[in-house]
């Protein structure tokens, strides 16, 4: 093809990628390669013939498409660019028409999805950009590179829109604990996030990490980035101005991670390659970052863009893609670690630490000075044209030349059929017996009379000598559904997660006001007054139980917990983990939690401004559990006024806000009663979580708390638990009167005790006042319609509830054993 | 400034707050500290750390000058990585190794203040214990025990952890040189400067070593162009 059309300065051998360049920069491959055949690439003609699309991530129905959109057969690299840029991974063919639903505007959002990162506004000129990203197929292969390398490519999605990266957290989900291989997928996913993350100096301050057998074979590696940007600053990834010089900054190109984004695209991840994962360096990546940073000040940059998934393929048909333009590439030119790299292992090797840069055409020394002075290389490969078209040269060939829009913008998108899977008579059997051993559980449960002289706080020391004297000398034992707690509580989903996070550096940077172990980190802004509250969740039993509303759960809960620290919560992101979306039963999955998370995100005022969605997690034909994870970026006023997340002092009052519930439908206690998730997702009322949020922020303004804490997983009896142990401090409560409903007989007056401590009912929270503070915080709620009700009082050494007229005992445990479960539960599992 | 520096902007942030003096950031290439009276090797990963910690580093041009600055009685402060660089250096006796368990750690830890004589902790009390965090995968100090015997016996082990943390010997944190004007500890005094980052405990070492320096301490021979520290990038 057409020699001659190559730019006159290619011929001659180039604008010497040393002109002007660093030293050592574009190392020029090796010889061999040559003409297609040389390279042992196949015909057009016998990729047609033999079908040898297929191989390259393309259906029959594809190839037919690209042969129409192109006019001709695509040769073997033009076949290669369209393979990777039509997978799912990122093309988005099977989840695109759903994602519109996403509400995705407001006054708060400065830039909404289609950029690297999503952006929101916290006032005084600054930008908040923050996205999340899945890394859960190569962490299922080689989770310390497969992590390590999510955190590393969620970070250059951040600055590369100018912002200056501030912290991450990360949402993991992995298979039971019980499992060695389970425990060495945790160990070295965690290793991995912290090797990166620690290493170029940004706290990692989130995040949660669940435990569930339906990811035994598919663990979720769902890494956030949040950065600050001055508003007036932002910087995109688009590739314009006719001319303008095209660089490759950073790493050189190698042969690793070929392949990842159809890899990601792939069902079993028994069967995925090693060498389609990437590996990390995060010392590169940290120099790359401070380098980036610091020649986007200069204003000299056009756009920038992470070469990610499909790396040159991507980075360059994407940003000419948003300018409407086209761009050429001399490949010869792409500095790269292996002689022999053909065009095709050039444009799809997934080498990590890599930019593509365009800068405006005549200031490319400033950015020579700043990468050199970083020590990192810079190749100038290319340039921006305006026949919209992705064009590569090699060796002084044509070697593809295909329209940007047909790469990015004319891939299929799929409709793919939706359909609930039908009840069965087995899922009938499966409810009746799941039914049953819940029943068979509460009865173990024997509630207590309660002792004489127990009737105060004040007197739990007269509890214990009661109990020191004979009557209940077991704690554990004696105090009712105190072992159902304790087994809640060494549960890995909710027991505590420092084994985690003390491996994080979590207070680099100095600007980590609420570290990890808090409903939601509070971070400040460097150089300003202002901070942010960020929180992840997303519980994948309740989605499989009900997609739509355990979709608005994940997004419900997470902005709770933000508004928990006084945090506003502004906007979302979020990483959609699914299965199979070509099983009917797991697109109505995810049609159906888009649906529940876009009526969270327009009731709670949370757009949606970035996202990612990973599909095909099953292995051995068992798709996981539907895992949207959403993270929520809020804006704190004031944070002096952010409250504790535990129990501050003795006497204060113990308060619920929110409606009391009895019901254990998609709980985490009858999940271990089951033995798999039961009932249906537990109720949230949108406009009821609205009003509750709005009464937390009220009253964190107006410092009528001392501390709040969400009800979750585990439902009441957790989170007061939660509360003791943070707090080192007892509570004795009483049940609310609903109770009562069930008191005619036995089993569902059992039921009833249990529901009320274990529901996992939305849009509740308990909060610590001071007693004087008890009639306005009531008043407050009133105001803002939300149900509260006054469970008892903060002290002594023991988490006591009781009936709700004071006589039965339901519950009671030392506040020690209760640490004691939740504290050593990760680090005992750790050390087999 | 070593390429991989990354808590530098934390140290001058932390001096700032604690003593009012100025702090630049120096460029790892950079080889006269003259201008200075005071020098902190902040933490990060410098150059990765791929290799021993501090082994590359102790080879930029720079460090030469810190030589230089410590020869002269200058006060020399590591943290963290800058700790590693100084042993590497051969500024201070012995090495860190990876931590017992292996794993990287970052918590707030107590340290027990062993004397109240060095010009980095006249603003505590001697036997005073003091909340400061760590954040390191490799803290644990290692040295013959006749170099450990040296060291207490010259009261130069500054700071103890009182927990066992990461094996360190004799639960070493921080020790001095021999001359008493170079410091060495894995432990961040410059992430403890504000209540609300649940410890002011390292505002003091700051302010010693500005007392030290302003009252023309002993050690300080040849200095004295007024407070201003100097942080090399690093480590």
């Amino acid at each position: 093809m057409a020699a001659d059309r190559a730019p006159r300065w290619l011929q001659d051998g180039g604008p010497a990628t040393g002109a002007g360049a660093p030293a050592g920069v574009a190392g020029t491959p090796a010889p061999a390669a040559g003409p297609a055949e040389q390279r042992g690439e196949p015909g057009p003609e016998e990729i047609r013939d033999r079908r040898l699309y297929r191989d390259l991530g393309l259906t029959d129905d594809e190839y037919e498409r690209v042969v129409n959109l192109i006019g001709r057969l695509p040769n073997y690299v033009e076949t290669g660019l369209f393979g990777v840029l039509w997978s799912e991974h990122c093309s988005y063919k099977s989840s695109k028409i759903h994602l519109r639903k996403f509400p995705t505007s407001g006054p708060q959002v400065l830039q909404g999805p289609g950029e690297n990162a999503g952006v929101v506004d916290i006032g005084g000129g600054l930008g908040i950009a923050f996205k999340m990203e899945s890394h859960n197929h190569p962490s299922a292969v080689e989770p310390y590179q497969g992590a390590a390398t999510g955190v590393g490519g969620i970070l250059r999605d951040i600055y590369t829109m100018g912002a200056r990266p501030v912290t991450f957290l990360d949402s993991l989900r992995f298979g039971d604990i019980a499992d060695a291989r389970t425990r060495y997928l945790f160990a070295q996913v965690v290793a991995g996030i912290g090797g990166y993350g620690n290493c170029v100096g940004i706290p990692t301050v989130g995040g949660e990490a669940l435990f569930d057998p339906t990811y035994q074979h598919n663990p979720l590696v769902n890494a956030m980035c949040v950065g600050v940007v001055r508003a007036d600053r932002l910087v995109k990834g688009v590739a314009a101005g006719v001319g303008n010089p095209v660089f490759v900054v950073g790493s050189r190109t190698g042969r690793d991670g070929i392949h990842g984004a159809t890899f990601a695209s792939a069902e079993d991840p028994e069967a995925k390659e090693r060498s389609a994962v990437q590996v990390g360096d995060p010392f590169l990546g940290k120099l790359l970052m401070e380098a980036c940073l610091e020649l986007m000040e200069t204003g000299a940059v056009v756009g920038v863009q992470d070469m990610g998934a499909a790396g040159l393929t991507s980075s360059s048909a994407e940003m000419a893609s948003r300018a409407s333009g086209g761009i050429e590439l001399f490949l010869d030119r792409v500095p790269v670690r292996e002689s022999g790299m053909t065009p095709y292992e050039m444009m799809l090797s997934e080498s990590q630490e890599r930019m593509l840069v365009v800068l405006q055409r005549g200031r490319e020394q400033v950015a020579f000075d700043i990468f050199q002075k970083w020590g990192l290389q810079v190749a100038e490969v290319g340039r921006v044209t305006d026949d919209g078209m992705l064009r590569l040269w090699f060796r002084g060939e044509v070697v593809a030349e295909v329209p940007v829009r047909a790469l990015v913008d004319e891939a299929p998108v799929y409709d793919r059929p939706a359909v609930a899977r039908p009840r069965t008579a087995e899922d009938e059997a499966r409810e009746r017996a799941a039914a049953e051993r819940l029943v068979a559980k509460v009865a173990e449960v024997r509630p207590q009379p309660v002792p004489e002289g127990a009737g105060a706080p004040a007197a739990s020391r007269d509890a214990r000598t009661a109990r020191a004297a004979g009557d209940a000398k077991d704690g554990q034992r004696d105090g009712g559904f105190a072992p159902h707690l304790l087994e809640l509580l060494r549960h890995p989903s909710i027991a505590d997660k420092r084994w985690i996070y003390q491996q994080y550096d979590t207070s680099v940077r100095t600007c980590t006001y609420t570290g990890p172990g808090s409903d939601a980190a509070v971070l400040l802004v460097p150089d300003t007054d202002r901070a942010i509250a960020l929180a992840t969740d997303g519980n994948g039993r309740y989605v499989y139980l009900n997609p739509r509303r355990g979709g608005a759960i994940a997004v419900a809960e997470a902005s709770r917990n933000v508004a928990c620290a006084g945090g506003r919560p502004l906007a979302i992101t979020n990483c959609l983990n699914f299965g199979n979306p070509e099983k009917p039963h797991v697109m109505y999955q995810l049609v159906q939690a888009i649906e529940g998370i876009s009526e969270a995100c327009r009731a709670l005022d949370t757009p949606v401004v970035s996202g990612n969605v990973s599909l095909y997690n099953e292995s051995r034909g068992q798709d996981i559990h539907p895992t949207p994870v959403i993270g929520v970026v809020g804006k704190v006023e004031d944070v002096g006024k952010v409250p504790a997340g535990a129990f501050v002092r003795a006497g204060s009052a113990v308060v619920l806000l929110g409606r009391p519930d009895t019901s254990l439908d998609g709980t985490l206690y009858w999940q271990l009663a089951a033995g798999h998730p039961a009932g249906d997702a537990p109720r949230l009322e949108l406009e009821e979580e609205r009003r509750l949020q709005q009464l937390l922020l009220a009253l964190v303004a107006e410092t009528r708390v001392l501390s709040l804490h969400d009800v979750s997983d585990g439902g009441l009896a957790v989170c007061l638990a939660e509360m003791c142990i943070r707090g080192r401090m007892g509570a004795r409560v009483r049940m609310t009167e609903d109770v009562r409903t069930g008191a005619e007989d036995e089993q569902a007056r059992l039921l009833a005790a249990a529901g009320w401590l274990f529901s996992e009912a939305q849009s509740r929270v308990v909060a610590e006042v001071e007693p004087d503070q008890v009639g306005a915080v009531l008043a407050q709620a009133e105001a803002f319609g939300v149900p509260a009700a006054v469970l008892g009082e903060t002290g002594g050494d023991e988490l006591v509830v009781t009936s709700p007229g004071g006589r039965c005992l339901w519950l009671r445990a030392d506040v020690a054993a209760l640490a004691d479960a939740f504290e050593q539960s990760l680090p005992l599992w750790m050390a087999r | 400034m070593f390429p991989g520096s990354n808590c530098d902007e934390d140290a001058v942030k932390g001096i700032r707050t604690a003593t009012g003096d100025a702090a630049d950031l120096i460029w790892h290439t950079a080889d006269n500290l003259d201008a200075y009276d005071a020098v902190v090797l902040p933490g990060g990963f410098s150059y990765g750390d791929y290799l021993r910690c501090g082994a590359i580093a102790r080879f930029s041009p720079v460090m030469a000058a810190v030589r230089r600055a410590a020869e002269a009685g200058k006060l020399v402060l590591g943290i963290c990585n800058g700790f590693q660089i100084l042993t590497e250096s051969h500024l201070l006796p012995g090495a860190l190794l990876r931590n017992e368990h292996l794993q990287f750690r970052c918590e707030l830890v107590e340290l027990v203040v062993e004397h109240a004589r060095s010009p980095f902790t006249l603003a505590y009390q001697p036997g005073e214990v003091i909340r400061i965090p760590i954040s390191h995968g490799e803290g644990r100090y290692h040295a013959d025990e006749a170099v450990l015997d040296e060291l207490e016996r010259a009261g130069r082990v500054l700071f103890r952890y009182r927990q066992r943390v990461n094996g360190s010997l004799r639960d070493i944190a921080g020790i001095l040189n021999e001359r008493g004007n170079v410091l060495g500890l894995m432990p961040h005094p410059e992430r403890a400067v504000a209540a609300w980052m649940g410890s002011e405990d390292g505002l003091r070492m700051f302010e010693s070593m500005r007392r030290f320096v302003t009252d023309g301490g002993l050690l300080a021979a040849g200095a004295g162009h007024g407070a201003e520290g100097g942080v090399a990038h690093g480590g």
